[in-house]
């Protein structure tokens, strides 16, 4: 959805994560650039040259905060520091909305600094979506809750992932951050469709995607975000953005970082399958892709 | 009283986490398989802390695939856990590395990543425990455990410097105007002081100098654990040294400090009022040497008032 509760009423458009490797670029070049994801954690600190990026780049551009370390799964009651330091970022941001994992990764105040995929179970999407609401509730702003690519799944689980996403989003009353090639990774790990994902979230909730590079090895694909985007995640990025509308993306590039440019023009190429997609829905639905 | 991290996870999952409760036995069992240290070949290991089997232990609650078993699965977990937090001790520590050489500085992360996961959101914080870990575990970097405490003290300062809060710093006239016997003043929280055995400062410069050079020779990014043989830096001898490390316009920088201006800044964040403070530069230190070391710190932002 282009502007909806779950992404506070924006429509940001193309956006790209700030990394350090383009710092100067960007704040030499200052280029046109919609709006930039921030990695929260790297800027939960006190002060110093983190911070002082922030405030220049937030001279120039919208910003829109991504969390790795919330870890909405996991059993474990937030920590009243972690909520402390991200309200303080918030304010500071004036992000319109704020995302992180559908995920778990700490235990007993022990952090993995992984995203652990969940069982899903009805218990944990319940215990999930309270913690999703506490926290909204802590922040005040809205919040959209990502899928993880995973290289596992449990014996526990009674419902697939994607029944697992929608019933703690609507649970939790909150926007989905849809990434597009975690669904794809997790397709190919587990062997199910990545279009029967896509096309039972509930699209009215999904606030941002993401898009990345993966990495294929012999057994199963690893979500790297070292690579371009690959051909079958535009596919299902151009399905999504059919089904959910042009919604505010982003591209995830993490190690092997190539150029400002290089990142940037990789980005745009969203736009070409956000035409299609307006064009699409002028007409009548395309026969669903085949899963890959 | 928190569960000690790491010790005696369940021995089984719960068959189905259907409550809060079940959900957090579940999370203990599969976290404390993952963060278990690997086997040689940076394999999972291949029994649990029970004796059984692993892959047993692991199918009771990890599905298979077509290509890979339940014990595949959990490994690509098990080793990423470990590949992260290694990589992140590597890039926290250059030093450290250069001075204990990659075999035994290996050995030193993998005791000390297994005594101490991260209790922090931030990876930022992962090396906190390290002076105290050597400290009390110095067979790991014996016999260069003085050397090794300097410089864990040395590198943590600079990951204090590169993100610790500012606070508004005293001017001249602030302190000017008030009474010496009673004033108490603070350094800034970035600012870590430091009395040492080695010069790592130098030492410290060398290495950095080396990595550019090879990483300019190589064309390569720099990256937390480089292939092949290294050119050692020698290690530097025995030198008291005092310094402060700490940060201008949000650069790094460590400033080498005379000892009597070492104890005065000592004793300023002690909480001592500015009088006794400065009396704690001892003997031989004239009034107009300490005016010029406040006139510097003052300059350099350190002195701010306390809380």
């Amino acid at each position: 959805m282009p502007a909806n509760a779950f992404n506070g009423q924006t429509d940001y458009g193309i956006g790209l994560g700030l990394r350090v490797p383009h710092y100067v670029h960007i704040l030499e070049k200052k280029p046109d650039v919609a709006w930039f994801e921030i990695i929260s954690e790297n800027f939960m600190c006190g002060g110093g040259r983190p911070l002082e990026v922030l405030d220049r780049i937030m001279e120039q551009y919208r910003v829109v905060q991504h969390g790795v370390s919330l870890y909405f799964g996991s059993a474990d009651k937030p920590d009243r520091e972690h909520l402390r330091r991200l309200k303080a970022l918030v304010k500071r941001t004036h992000t319109p909305w704020l995302s992180d994992h559908l995920c778990w990764g700490s235990v007993d105040g022990t952090y993995t600094h992984d995203l652990l995929p969940m069982p899903y179970t009805f218990a944990a999407a319940r215990t999930t979506a309270a913690k999703i609401r506490m926290v909204r509730d802590f922040l005040e702003v809205p919040i959209c809750v990502e899928n993880v690519s995973s290289y596992a799944e449990f014996h526990a689980s009674e419902m697939t992932e994607w029944e697992f996403l929608s019933e703690v989003v609507e649970l939790a009353d909150c926007g989905i951050l849809l990434d597009v090639n975690n669904i794809y990774v997790s397709s190919r790990n587990h062997g199910f469709n990545p279009y029967d994902y896509l096309d039972h979230v509930p699209h009215h909730r999904v606030g941002q995607m993401h898009i990345a590079g993966h990495t294929k090895f012999e057994k199963y694909i690893l979500d790297t975000h070292d690579h371009p985007v690959l051909d079958p995640v535009w596919k299902l990025y151009a399905h999504a953005t059919r089904r959910c509308g042009v919604t505010a993306t982003l591209l995830e590039w993490d190690d092997r970082i190539p150029s400002f440019d290089e990142v940037h023009a990789e980005a745009l190429k969203a736009n070409e399958f956000i035409a299609d997609a307006k064009n699409a829905r002028k007409k009548p639905a395309p026969p669903r892709p085949r899963a890959a | 009283m928190r569960k000690t991290p790491g010790k005696n996870p369940p021995r089984r999952a719960p068959a189905r986490p259907d409550s809060a409760r079940a959900l957090l036995a579940f999370q203990r069992l599969m976290h404390g398989a993952l963060v278990r240290p690997l086997a040689p070949g940076d394999r999972m290991q291949s029994r649990w802390t029970d004796g059984r089997p692993m892959a047993e232990v692991v199918a009771e609650f990890i599905k298979p695939n077509d290509r890979l078993t339940s014990f595949d699965r959990l490994e690509i977990y098990n080793r990423m856990y470990w590949f992260r937090i290694i990589d992140s001790f590597y890039d926290d520590n250059p030093g450290l590395r250069a001075a204990l050489g990659d075999r035994k500085f290996n050995r030193l992360a993998l005791a000390y990543l297994a005594k101490h996961p991260s209790r922090s959101f931030t990876l930022r914080n992962l090396c906190v425990q390290l002076e105290a870990f050597i400290r009390r575990e110095p067979r790991w970097t014996a016999p260069h455990t003085a050397l090794a405490l300097d410089l864990a003290r040395f590198e943590w300062a600079q990951t204090v410097a590169f993100d610790e809060a500012a606070q508004p710093v005293l001017t001249a006239a602030e302190v000017g105007r008030a009474d010496p016997a009673r004033l108490r003043l603070d350094l800034q929280p970035y600012v870590t002081l430091l009395a040492l055995r080695h010069p790592v400062d130098t030492y410290m410069l060398a290495v950095k100098k080396r990595d550019s050079l090879r990483s300019e020779a190589s064309n390569a990014t720099a990256s937390a654990r480089p292939a092949g043989r290294t050119r050692k830096v020698p290690r530097p001898r025995r030198e008291r040294i005092w310094v402060a490390v700490h940060r201008v316009d949000n650069r790094l920088y460590y400033k080498r400090l005379e000892a009597p201006a070492f104890r005065i800044l000592t004793a300023l964040r002690a909480g001592r009022p500015l009088a006794r403070a400065v009396a704690a530069a001892g003997r031989g230190v004239t009034p107009a040497q300490v005016q010029d070391w406040f006139a510097l710190w003052m300059q350099l932002g350190w002195i701010c008032r306390r809380k």
